[in-house]
């Protein structure tokens, strides 16, 4: 068995605060993988492991500050079996909350948000074909790892309508609403173990669409293995649900406080419709918003699902 | 001829030139490389005429980059060579001070003994020509903090001529400071003049009632004051101390032991100069020698103004200096 | 693209191997307090050094920065004996007295290792002047970042390169960023070659990541120098994986934008290449990879087992020592 210590981060660290592990007791590890989250003077810094073992226990529990060269955990050489692990220290954390952890949280910010936020619903139908047809087109001169998919599209026209109407895009607390200066745009991402998580992508207004796409790719991914950071799912300053890939083609959302705007794109289906008189074939899609009636009202919603849909009907200035 | 059969007159400028002329023609390591030294003829005139003897190769001019050309001329010296560094003042020395702090004071001791540097950098410095703030620093202390390298103020013109070479055969770094007042000054070269040494202070003056303790521009007014005091019934002794760092106690003390009163004279500001480590060394080993606390005369602590009533009253007086070492005296 | 041959593909390996591989022992001997102070390494960067050094003679004369491992072990400097001056022992290159920013070997006229960005610049002007007055055939390559770009002294050192006709190759490892801070937000000019060629320096840009584009860049440029005694400007571009320095959470750089040039990694990619095309056996990465390692560890051993320098020693090499002080 083997100490695994708060590492030295620097000249002049300390101590540090462990703020997540990744791991917990009996998962294997390799030498390179992160292991946990310190935060420091200077901000969190991911820690790695140097050998391939099995993590024995958890020694000191997320929240807690320690010098450098504390025991934080043990591990075990990766042959041998570890031995059955003792019932868990009481603050002992997994790489995810529990389900039922994060359900009861995820409903206290729902209750609260329907007890505090007068809400408003608007939706509106978005003709994507345009849009899919511009994707297709630059996606066939892209190598794979760079291709975009809609979902990508929504969120930048989205980015840039609230950057345009800032009473959709800021915090509303203790009576008073602060629009934000940048779109830092949470998208909805649900995770394996029935969670929900909306992590930001900041400064999602002036983001070109394959860093957008890029960094799309790494939240969903880095969310559903646990390995978001907590910086990431603090303070978004509007969210963006998108259900269409599950399937659904309409949804009206809960805003997520203290945000005061909510977006859900529906599923993209095919449908007859009339344009330019004649009956053709057409990508539709619906968009609603939910909004915070404090800060905004049925007239300025319209306006802002109206610019997202124009922002979409033009692709190529994305 | 490299010295004199016999003594002669001399500009500490004429000095300085003939001991950077002598040194290059004995050995083709050594150059020199600054602003207008050579085409213009050095901006204190001291290489007037260098560059028509020894061409572009040997008194190179540099564009105005102060930290570009000391590093080069430290890199120069790495590579074998033997390069004077004429920075024109000490007031933009500031601009390569990088260089000589963490390039040519540390790479001895921080390459574990592998990399000497043996580079000569030699500045004017001083004030009294009615420059103003910006040209009219006396830094010499200030880099005689600094260990690693040598800080030496040749004061006489025979110090001029010959403490130079010294500095060129030192395999470490040695900065020289010259006064810009004692350019035109004259003195007496010696006759069968030799290199000296660059580390020991010299006693111009024997005197037994106080030490008047002091280097570089301020020699001749302090000088003078032991003359007047001398009128006034008070026997100065006078020290030039010569080299700053390494500093000569051993000097000092001795002084010291024979007089028991000290005035130092440092044309740097009082707070922290070189004055203060002189006479914390002497009252750490001299205490119970000292008969009156030592006294000091130094540049007021203002940026030098320009006017000269001002720059007058800014910089030591050679009646300042007497009045200090009477107080000290009858104290 | 001239070809390659197995042995100098295993050696261009072989190099960028025992580099990584110590640079990543040696974030792992920091976080135990081990090694100290700072600690920047070269990791993503492997290939600038090695390729560059495959043009260069041991008469060439070498300045690095703080980031300068990888230079100092692809120069030759053994590897345990910089380990040592890491861990502060006297049998380190330095005595122990440097530490990570402070590699120096006279032997291998490496001029270190230096913590003032932009001071080699100068000093590798005046190495070349040196050379330029002696007439000596040997060329001075200074690595630096483009960070350094922004200091006066590489202006200065440019200009008098240029005016003087110094035989220095000034050798831009640009990773884009200046510690936190990116290339396009510290320069005017992002073109760093227009830089070079404003001072009339010839200069062109090559891939950092790809040990072949650098070794042929940089053989270029040294033949340039070398028969026109001018100075020449490459800018390598290059990415460093890590922070700047240990303790660096990264906050100036999007996770994303690790990962994409994480993709273009020089050892694995190179290694692919190579055995994609025959020149190596799909063995050969282990075998030279579990080489480096053991390498790695027997120079920290050795560095573990080494002395501390007699406090005694401290005013030692202050001044040059005459033969009757040592």
């Amino acid at each position: 068995m083997s100490d695994f210590l708060m590492p030295s981060l620097g000249a002049d660290m300390e101590k540090g605060v462990i703020v997540e592990w990744l791991i917990g007791p009996g998962d294997r590890v390799e030498r390179g993988d992160v292991v946990v989250l310190v935060e420091t003077e200077k901000g969190i810094i991911e820690v790695e492991v140097w050998q391939d073992a099995t993590v024995e226990s958890i020694v000191v529990p997320v929240g807690e500050e320690v010098p450098v060269g504390a025991v934080i955990a043990t591990l075990a050489e990766a042959e041998r079996t570890p031995p059955r692990a003792a019932a868990p220290a009481a603050a002992t954390t997994r790489k995810s909350a529990s389900p039922s952890d994060m359900r009861r949280a995820i409903g206290r910010a729902m209750s609260r948000s329907k007890r505090e936020i007068p809400h408003y619903y608007l939706g509106t139908t978005v003709d994507m074909t345009a849009g899919l047809d511009w994707l297709q087109r630059h996606n066939a001169a892209t190598s794979i790892t760079a291709r975009i998919i809609p979902a990508a599209l929504l969120l930048k026209a989205t980015a840039l309508a609230a950057a345009a109407m800032p009473e959709f895009n800021g915090h509303y607390d203790h009576d008073q609403f602060s629009p934000s200066p940048t779109v830092d745009l949470g998208v909805a991402i649900s995770t394996r173990n029935g969670g929900l998580m909306a992590p930001a992508i900041r400064d999602c207004q002036d983001q070109a669409l394959d860093d957008l796409m890029a960094q799309l790719s790494d939240l969903v991914s880095r969310a559903r293995r646990g390995r978001l950071r907590e910086s990431e799912v603090a303070a978004p300053t509007i969210t963006v649900t998108n259900l269409g890939e599950r399937g659904v083609e309409v949804g009206y959302g809960v805003i997520i406080p203290p945000q005061v705007a909510l977006v859900c794109f529906g599923k993209i289906v095919d449908r007859p419709a009339v344009v330019d008189g004649s009956v053709s074939i057409r990508s539709l899609m619906t968009a609603t918003l939910s909004a915070d009636h404090r800060v905004s009202d049925g007239h300025r919603g319209a306006a802002f699902l109206d610019q997202i849909d124009q922002y979409l009907q033009k692709p190529e200035e994305l | 001829m490299s010295s004199d059969r016999e003594p002669r007159q001399a500009t500490y400028r004429a000095a300085v030139r003939e001991a950077i002329r002598q040194a290059m023609l004995a050995d083709e390591r050594v150059f020199l490389i600054g602003e207008d030294v050579g085409r213009y003829g050095g901006s204190y005139a001291v290489s007037k005429g260098l560059l028509e003897e020894f061409g572009p190769n040997r008194i190179i001019d540099t564009p105005i980059s102060e930290s570009g050309f000391t590093g080069a001329g430290l890199g120069a010296a790495l590579g074998g060579m033997r390069p004077i560094v004429e920075i024109m003042t000490c007031n933009f020395s500031v601009l390569a001070l990088d260089q000589v702090l963490n390039t040519a004071a540390t790479w001895l001791h921080m390459s574990g003994g592998q990399f000497n540097i043996p580079v000569v950098i030699r500045m004017a410095t001083g004030a009294g020509l009615q420059l103003a703030a910006q040209h009219s620093h006396s830094l010499e202390g200030w880099y005689a903090h600094i260990p690693g390298i040598k800080v030496i103020t040749p004061a006489t013109v025979a110090d001029a001529r010959w403490m130079l070479p010294t500095a060129l055969e030192d395999p470490d770094p040695v900065l020289i400071f010259e006064h810009a007042r004692l350019y035109n000054t004259e003195g007496e070269l010696p006759a069968d003049g030799a290199p000296v040494d660059i580390e020991t202070a010299r006693v111009r003056r024997r005197g037994h009632d106080i030490s008047l303790i002091t280097y570089g521009g301020s020699l001749p007014k302090t000088l003078e004051a032991a003359d007047e005091l001398a009128a006034r019934g008070v026997s100065a002794e006078v020290i030039d101390l010569r080299s700053l760092r390494p500093l000569d106690t051993r000097t000092i003390l001795d002084s010291v032991a024979r007089t028991h009163r000290v005035v130092v004279i440092d044309e740097g500001w009082r707070s922290g100069g070189i004055n203060a480590e002189i006479i914390t060394r002497i009252c750490a080993a001299a205490f119970h020698e000292l008969a009156a606390p030592p006294g000091r005369v130094c540049t007021e602590e203002v940026p030098i103004p320009y006017p000269h009533h001002l720059e007058e009253a800014a910089l030591p007086q050679m009646l300042e200096i007497v009045k200090q070492a009477e107080a000290t005296v009858a104290a | 693209m001239t070809t390659i041959d197995a042995a100098l593909a295993r050696h261009l390996l072989r190099e960028m191997l025992r580099i990584r591989r110590f640079e990543e022992k040696t974030i792992e001997l920091y976080q135990q307090e081990k090694i100290r102070g700072f600690l920047h390494v070269y990791i993503g960067e492997e290939a600038v050094a090695v390729g560059v050094m495959q043009a260069l003679t041991r008469d060439d004369s070498i300045l690095a920065t703080y980031r300068e491992h990888g230079h100092a072990l692809a120069r030759g400097i053994p590897m345990r004996s910089v380990m040592a001056e890491m861990l502060g022992k006297a049998e380190g290159c330095s005595r122990g007295r440097g530490g990570s920013m402070h590699i120096f070997d006279a032997h291998h006229r490496f001029y270190g290792g230096s913590a003032i960005v932009g001071s080699g610049l100068p000093l590798a002007v005046g190495l070349a002047l040196a050379d330029s007055l002696k007439q000596r055939n040997a060329i001075t390559v200074v690595f630096f970042g483009d960070g350094a770009v922004a200091e006066g002294e590489f202006h200065e050192a440019m200009n008098l390169a240029a005016l003087w006709h110094l035989p220095v190759l000034f050798c831009c490892e640009n990773n884009f960023y200046g510690m936190g801070t990116a290339l396009h937000r510290a320069q005017s000019v992002t073109d760093l070659p227009t830089k070079a060629r404003s001072y009339g320096i010839q200069a062109a840009s090559a891939d950092g990541m790809d040990v072949l584009a650098v070794r042929e860049a940089a053989a270029t440029a040294v033949r340039e120098v070398r028969a026109a005694a001018r100075p020449y400007f490459l800018d390598l571009q290059t990415y460093r994986f890590r922070g700047h320095s240990m303790f660096d959470p990264e906050l100036y750089r999007s996770r994303a934008e690790v990962e994409d040039w994480k993709r273009r990694d020089p050892i694995p990619r190179f290694a692919e290449r190579m055995v994609s095309t025959g020149v190596l056996a799909a063995t050969d990465y282990a075998e030279i990879d579990s080489a480096a390692m053991e390498e790695v560890e027997e120079a920290v051993a050795f560095a573990e087992a080494g002395s501390l320098e007699r406090v005694e020693d401290l005013s030692r090499f202050v001044y040059s020592e005459t033969d009757d002080e040592q």
